[in-house]
């Protein structure tokens, strides 16, 4: 062990300098300038000076003082190599396999959402909340398992804090997961609602994935460059053809659907290609996602460069006093719940005790992986909001405010939100709508429409051209319509061996994963779960995103709150005390905002128990209520309310069950006078590294 | 220049093989020789395979 002081250079000192000085004046350019619009290469520029910053000091101070990385320990990479899991591996090759894994939908939907508020209160927490939260806790969770052997957060748990917390976060990352893949599935659902284009292209993904599968599997096994080659200029073929399709009187309406048919189309589709050999469907579409994704996320960063757009919506608008369309809650504690990838993500936690862990070469690298990796997820929602808040603020309004308050008409719409002070034309909404090739662009709420807008109008400005627009806003759909069905059907499975793994502590066999039957028993059930929940959001009076969106920031929030408590006994257990404000400070915020906002979502004007009174106050009344239309649709929304509460009260105890837990713990291992946590062994790295053949 | 361009070219096949859940081949025959000598080395067809059957089994492997 070594508490090394990090000298710096005079020359270094200088460049630190002057890298605090172009951060802060970019900041203050951001925070402070009102009542003209900005251009957004000041936020881009604080954002990166922001993570720079962060990365070299207070990366370090976790990495020396907290974690004590050692980079003169062998890594389970080392101890246990086998050549296929563990395996010492480049650095820049782990960095960029971590944030593969951990980039996902999530930093690209939540900073949308909250956009509402306007850019500043969006970008404040993202920047400060991943400095402080989000990288902490990823490199942190790291850390740990890097001096575990690569254990998983479960594992971790249950070692750390003993076998009942353990199934505590278990039940809670099953049912996270539930949310996830329902709120997911819900955002292609909003942005293929009614577009024959769109949902052709989305649809033509299945075909072009099963091509693929058959080549790898038959014509030249194992060649996923020059497959993926391959299927993605057919993807492009078929967004080309989609066109077609939406013109095509005939085929058209084939593929124009509503949003309860699409929602019983993705249950379907969820069902049936987690039980189809991975080969086939799945393994193709998901080496197409990753690397469409890193395509597009530079991409993203390309035209953000390039176009230097102003940024049309204010720093702050009057939403932040809880009345917004988008979602409803006040600032605190909402903007925290509705931004969570890109700051804090709980998700993280398990990836990086996961694949991670594994392949690092040297506990040294671990910052660079875990902390970094997380500031380059909060850079890729920083551009999410870029992209959102240079869209014209009336825009952004009538994609993201549901048809409850804002009507089904481009005119009412406009009345609307004219009203709000975003001052917008009728025609100015058709015609957004008609550059991108759709009928309507009102009510898609979900964040993937309003990016795919933001990024068809940026790429416009690059590569300018008839119909491009179209084309840059189908892709940006297709992008991340393909991603999210990888990840419902890799989701799908993995919350089967998690049904089949609490199962199994019921009764034991159930535990067995090569049973057809039990298979397909626990797969209809996890879809069922989130298939619930999906269809739920389809028929949700205020568009869905509005009532799962919270539910799934509480969820993901509560794990981080869970990883960041793991990260705080551990310190204390590790007898370093005084550095447990660095996991502790973050998990008490986390607890507060998750437990706020759950309160708010149980009492209160803003709570599901409000909207179930509503609809049963009604309903004694013989009124119907839209989007009712029937008494028993009217009996689902209050039933669907009731489900949400039991949800959120579920969240709400599992968090205070942890925190009893973690506080038991650490008074425990505060009252202990030596370490008692349970870190393997040390073995130097020299005494391995030439008998196990790694090289350097 | 074309040596680091070939090393350039290796990072990116590696990560984005890694990405999708497949390790490094020659890593894992080396790995066999040096430590198992006694056991079939695999061909990049059976290994590709197995790796991709591997990656989807439990575990949380991906983000939302």
């Amino acid at each position: 062990m070594h508490s090394a002081t990090v000298k710096t250079s005079p020359a270094g000192k200088i460049l630190w300098a002057a890298i605090a000085i172009v951060g802060a004046f970019c900041l203050g350019v951001v925070a402070l300038r009102r009542g003209e619009p900005i251009n957004a290469i000041w936020l881009v520029a604080a954002a990166i000076a922001v993570f720079v910053i962060g990365y070299r000091f207070y990366g370090k101070f976790v990495e020396y003082s907290v974690l004590r990385m050692d980079p003169t320990r062998a890594p389970p990479s080392v101890l246990r190599n086998d050549g296929l899991d563990y395996v010492p591996t480049d650095k820049w090759v782990v960095f960029g396999h971590h944030f593969a894994a951990i980039a996902g939908a999530g930093p690209l939907v939540g900073p949308v959402l909250a956009a509402q508020m306007g850019y500043l209160p969006g970008t404040l927490w993202i920047l400060f909340g991943v400095v402080f939260a989000g990288a902490v806790q990823d490199f942190m969770i790291l850390g740990l398992s890097l001096r575990r052997d690569g254990r998983s957060l479960g594992h971790m748990l249950r070692e750390e804090l003993g076998p009942a917390p353990g199934i505590v976060a278990m039940i809670g990352v099953l049912v996270l997961m539930m949310i996830v893949l329902a709120v997911l599935a819900l955002v292609v659902v909003k942005a293929l609602t009614h577009s024959p284009w769109g949902t052709f292209t989305v649809a033509a993904t299945i075909p072009i994935a099963f091509l693929m599968g058959a080549y790898l599997r038959w014509v030249r096994p194992g060649r996923i460059l020059e497959v993926s080659i391959v299927g993605l200029v057919l993807l492009l073929l078929s967004i080309w053809g989609g066109k077609y399709i939406a013109d095509s009187a005939t085929l058209a309406p084939i593929f124009d659907m509503d949003a309860k048919s699409l929602a019983w189309w993705l249950i379907g589709y969820g069902f049936i290609a987690s039980v189809l050999p991975v080969w086939l469907l799945l393994a193709p579409r998901d080496y197409l996602s990753t690397f469409l994704k890193i395509g597009t996320i530079a991409l993203l960063a390309l035209a953000i460069f390039l176009a230097a757009p102003m940024l049309q919506l204010p720093a702050v608008t009057q939403f932040i006093d809880g009345s917004g369309p988008v979602f409803k809650g006040n600032l605190f504690p909402f903007l925290f719940i509705t931004i969570a990838c890109g700051a804090v993500s709980g998700w993280h936690s398990i990836i990086a005790s996961g694949t991670t862990p594994k392949l690092l070469a040297n506990e040294g690298q671990a910052r660079l992986v875990g902390y970094g990796g997380m500031l380059m997820e909060a850079f890729v929602a920083i551009m999410a909001l870029v992209a959102a808040a240079s869209l014209h603020p009336g825009v952004y309004f009538a994609m993201n405010s549901p048809s409850a308050i804002i009507g089904t008409t481009v005119d009412h719409a406009a009345t609307v939100i004219s009203q709000w002070g975003f001052v917008v034309t009728p025609d100015q909404l058709l015609q957004t709508a008609r550059d991108v090739g759709e009928h309507s662009i009102l009510s898609r709420a979900g964040g993937a429409p309003t990016l795919a807008v933001g990024m068809a109008q940026l790429l416009h400005n690059i590569i300018p051209g008839e119909g491009m627009m179209a084309f840059w806003y189908h892709y940006a759909i297709l992008f991340e319509a393909l991603f999210i069905l990888t990840t419902v059907d890799a989701g799908t499975r993995v919350g089967r061996f998690m049904i089949q793994e609490i199962a199994g502590l019921v009764h034991k066999p159930l535990q067995e994963t090569s049973s057809l039957a039990g298979n397909l028993l626990a797969t209809a059930i996890c879809v069922a779960l989130w298939g619930y929940f999906l269809y739920q959001g389809a028929v949700d009076p205020l568009g869905g995103i509005n009532t799962l969106w919270p539910l799934f920031g509480i969820a993901n929030q509560m794990l981080a709150a869970i990883a960041l408590m793991l990260a705080t006994v551990v310190v204390v257990k590790l007898k370093r005390e005084r550095f447990m404000w660095v996991p502790g400070i973050p998990a008490i915020w986390l607890i507060i905002c998750t437990l706020t906002a759950g309160w708010e979502k149980l009492s209160g004007p803003i709570s599901f128990t409000a909207a179930a009174n509503k609809y049963s106050a009604a309903m004694q009344n013989g009124q119907l209520l839209a989007p009712a239309k029937t008494q028993a649709a009217m009996q689902q929304i209050v039933t669907n309310n009731y489900v949400d509460m039991a949800l959120t009260g579920l969240f709400m105890a599992l968090i205070v069950v942890m925190v009893l837990f973690c506080l038991r713990a650490l008074v425990k291992a505060w009252k202990t006078s030596h370490p008692t946590a349970h870190e393997e062994p040390y073995v130097a790295l020299d005494s391995v590294a030439s008998t196990m053949g790694v090289s350097h | 220049m074309n040596a680091s361009f070939q090393s350039v070219r290796k990072w990116a096949v590696q990560t984005a093989r890694l990405c999708c859940g497949v390790p490094d081949y020659e890593v894992y025959v080396k790995h066999l020789r040096e430590h198992h000598p006694e056991r079939k080395v695999p061909t990049y067809e059976e290994f590709f395979r197995e790796r991709q059957e591997a990656r989807y089994k439990g575990g949380g492997g991906r983000c939302c």
